[in-house]
């Protein structure tokens, strides 16, 4: 068994790539869930949203990187406009429904033959993130200390990606500590409380599912200039599910939970991950009993158990507060 | 047989580590015993490949067995062109939107591209016989959902949890009836029973293990949502990793000839699964009106304090209604494998569908759940004669969408504030 090269991987999942797009997409998710009580089950359609406008926008039509970032942005605006039209009035579990079976019928729209022209299909796109890493200012080559030792494209790809993590956290500690964020927290403590002083409920949601859904797009860009194209079948529903795994873990409605989450989410994954390959690997483990594509199977039995065990015996996560958290809220 | 999609991917040339593109011209010709038809390849026909800003590569013609090939320099976006005056007097191309074909390479990949000629066989049938066998196949999926949705829908009803780990219920019917009929050996009609029975011990088990527990906690609804979720992904890929992705038939009724009934033609397969889902469904409406745990969980339903304090035993109710749900997914499960045949994630795709005919029908009521199933699963499949099947769930889901706005406690829902 080779521990090195496991602890290795382990540490450089903390600050890789995964961790920045599920820091991203918890952040998103901690606005709706943590802070305003909103059950969105489909983050994994803002995400893949994030990630086509860029490359669709660059290889369809041509355009420059940045308008791929402005329709990054406006096509998350328009799907929480559509989510939340119908069901923010309504009880929570209608938005819970309409946004897995939203994000899973884009998913089957982006992949579909019939889309072909725009989205690649099931193939997808790539080769619209050359704008992206040729206004890298980073010098050359490959630098780095101990396990993190990057070329220059990926170094830069983790500071523009590190940095956007940070200005989402900042935006939000900013946000809700302000009388806006103290409104979405007694929508979630008691909506009717909220309503009864004359806050409107409704656009409070709104405002809330919109400011989330674009955090989560965000993590979708970075996702596809990171891996330079984007595949449909990468934004399935599980997505959001990982986003919601590395949130509870970290604390839900704590300004660092989703990023502490998000970064020991991917050092469990990784270090478990590696650990089973190396023993498959070895015929530590048989092969008959286990293989290597079942390990990534693995990966994803072991979020729906920790997510359930989380839910049930700590939903509070790691750093929240339980006090911080009515998920009675309807 | 199929015809071919307009481009599609082929990584199965290993040895050839370059970039190309190339294809296989053939007209579709009637073979003369009746059988499948065959293809016949037309030569002398030139195709050349652009790059995507219009810069020619390179062309080729094809040779006697209608194939060609044309290496390009690497991976990007290229598109081809069929030299339509090139083809022989009496072939035609299918759709001339097709002259031009844009395709997009990956490193190392050779793609085939395909230009349709001559007629296609899928039109030689009528609109009106296709959408006859589509509403067939649609009032057979409209019922397997509404068998698989009432489980769903009274559970919602008697403990207020959208469950959204019923798909693997549903999906635990189908691969348990396919480990008993392929692994063991039983015949499939007993082997459905089996399933039916373990299904309901395991939805049941489910109940006393997870959620009694958790109702005694008081846990929350949204956390119970959440769990749910959770106890989802487990399962669904605990089914991946026992069952592996492929989808694979039953042993039994798999091939059938179609009984003719002048433009209607049907498998005796599709009869049998329509009798049994409304046998079932019939059924189940006489319990709920006739029998008393069949006003208890209506009571239980309507309110659960009011019901105790008449000496409903809610729990043991709230047993029931699981056991039984989780009975009546799993022989969803299996005339779903039957319909479509058996796979680790066809009871997260018909989730979705159960959401939507649910909430059309009115979340939490029995009889709503069954009527607006049936609707989506009919609307489902008639929605093939005009989009692409790939996609058929997506106007089931704008039709969720569109019901919430107008009329969110849906068609035979109450009127009551539901938010």
């Amino acid at each position: 068994m080779d521990w090195g090269g496991i602890f290795e991987n382990t540490l450089r999942a903390a600050i890789a790539k995964d961790a920045i797009v599920f820091a991203l997409a918890a952040i998103g998710l901690n606005v709706h869930f943590g802070y305003t009580g909103l059950l969105n089950f489909g983050q994994a359609g803002f995400v893949a949203l994030g990630a086509y406008g860029t490359a669709i926008t660059v290889d369809y039509y041509g355009q420059s990187l940045w308008l791929g970032v402005l329709a990054t942005i406006a096509s998350a605006v328009v799907f929480a406009l559509l989510l939340g039209v119908p069901t923010l009035r309504l009880r929570t579990d209608y938005l819970a429904i309409v946004t897995i079976a939203a994000s899973e019928g884009l998913r089957l729209l982006l992949r579909s033959v019939t889309l072909g022209d725009f989205t690649g299909g099931s193939t997808g796109l790539s080769g619209f993130a050359g704008d992206f890493y040729s206004i890298n200012p980073l010098p050359g080559g490959r630098y780095g200390f101990g396990p993190f030792r990057y070329s220059s494209d990926t170094w830069w790809m983790l500071t523009v990606g590190w940095t956007l993590v940070l200005l989402a956290t900042l935006l939000v500690w900013a946000l809700m500590r302000s009388p806006w964020g103290r409104v979405l927290k007694s929508i979630r403590e008691d909506e009717n409380a909220a309503r009864s002083l004359g806050k409107n409920v409704y656009y409070y949601k709104m405002q809330s599912l919109v400011l989330g859904g674009v955090i989560g797009a965000l993590g979708g860009f970075v996702n596809a200039v990171a891996t330079r194209s984007v595949q449909p079948d990468n934004y399935g529903t599980a997505i959001t599910f990982f986003a919601y795994t590395a949130l509870i873990l970290g604390g839900t409605a704590r300004i660092w939970g989703p990023v502490v989450g998000a970064m020991l989410f991917w050092v469990v994954i990784s270090f478990t991950e590696g650990v089973l390959r190396e023993a498959i690997g070895n015929e530590v483990i048989p092969s008959s009993f286990m293989s290597t594509t079942q390990v990534g199977q693995v990966r994803f039995m072991l979020v729906g158990l920790g997510l359930a065990l989380l839910m049930i015996f700590r939903p509070q996560g790691i750093f929240g507060d339980r006090r911080e958290l009515a998920l009675d809220a309807r | 047989m199929a015809a071919p999609a307009s481009a599609q991917d082929d990584d199965a040339g290993g040895d050839e580590p370059t970039e190309a593109a190339r294809g296989f011209l053939f007209i579709l010709v009637e073979a003369e015993d009746g059988g499948r038809d065959e293809k016949q390849p037309v030569a002398e026909v030139e195709i050349t490949v652009r790059s995507a800003d219009g810069e020619e590569i390179g062309s080729a013609t094809t040779d006697d067995e209608g194939r060609w090939e044309v290496p390009v320099p690497g991976p990007g976006r290229y598109e081809a062109e069929i030299d339509t005056d090139s083809l022989p007097e009496d072939v035609e191309l299918r759709d001339d939107d097709k002259q031009v074909q844009p395709f997009g390479l990956r490193p190392g990949q050779a793609r085939t591209v395909q230009f349709p000629l001559g007629d296609d066989p899928r039109n030689v049938r009528s609109t009106f016989d296709e959408a006859i066998s589509l509403a067939v196949a649609g009032v057979n999926f409209g019922l397997i959902i509404a068998v698989t949705a009432i489980g769903l829908s009274l559970i919602f009803g008697t403990t207020g949890l959208t469950n959204f780990s019923h798909g693997e219920l549903v999906a635990f019917g189908s691969l348990t009836a396919y480990f008993l009929n392929q692994t063991l050996g039983i015949h499939l009609v007993p082997a459905a029973l089996g399933a039916m029975v373990i299904g309901g011990a395991f939805a049941g088990s489910l109940d006393l293990g997870l959620w009694r527990p958790l109702r005694r906690r008081h846990t929350g609804l949204i956390a119970m949502m959440v769990i749910s979720i959770g106890v989802g992904l487990l399962l669904r890929y605990l089914y991946l990793y026992q069952f592996g992705g492929r989808t694979r038939p039953y042993g039994d009724y798999a091939i059938q000839d179609r009984l003719d009934f002048g433009r209607l033609t049907i498998t005796p397969r599709d009869i049998a699964s329509i009798l049994i889902s409304l046998g079932v469904l019939i059924a189940v409406g006489l319990m709920l009106q006739r029998t008393k745990i069949g006003k208890a969980m209506r009571a239980v339903s309507d309110n659960p304090d009011l019901a105790a304090s008449s000496g409903i035993d809610v729990e043991r109710v709230i047993l029931f209604v699981w056991v039984a749900g989780g009975a009546l997914a799993a022989l969803g499960g299996v005339l779903l494998g039957l319909a479509e045949q058996v796979s680790w994630q066809g009871g997260f795709r018909l989730l979705l569908l159960m959401f939507a005919g649910v909430t059309l029908g009115g979340l939490g009521t029995a009889y709503g759940a069954l009527v607006g199933s049936f609707i989506i699963g009919l609307f489902v499949q008639m929605s093939t004669l005009w989009i692409s099947p790939e996609i058929k769930t997506v106007p089931a889901l704008v039709v969720l969408i569109l019901i919430l706005l107008v009329r969110p406690q849906g068609i035979l829902g109450r009127a009551e504030r539901i938010g």
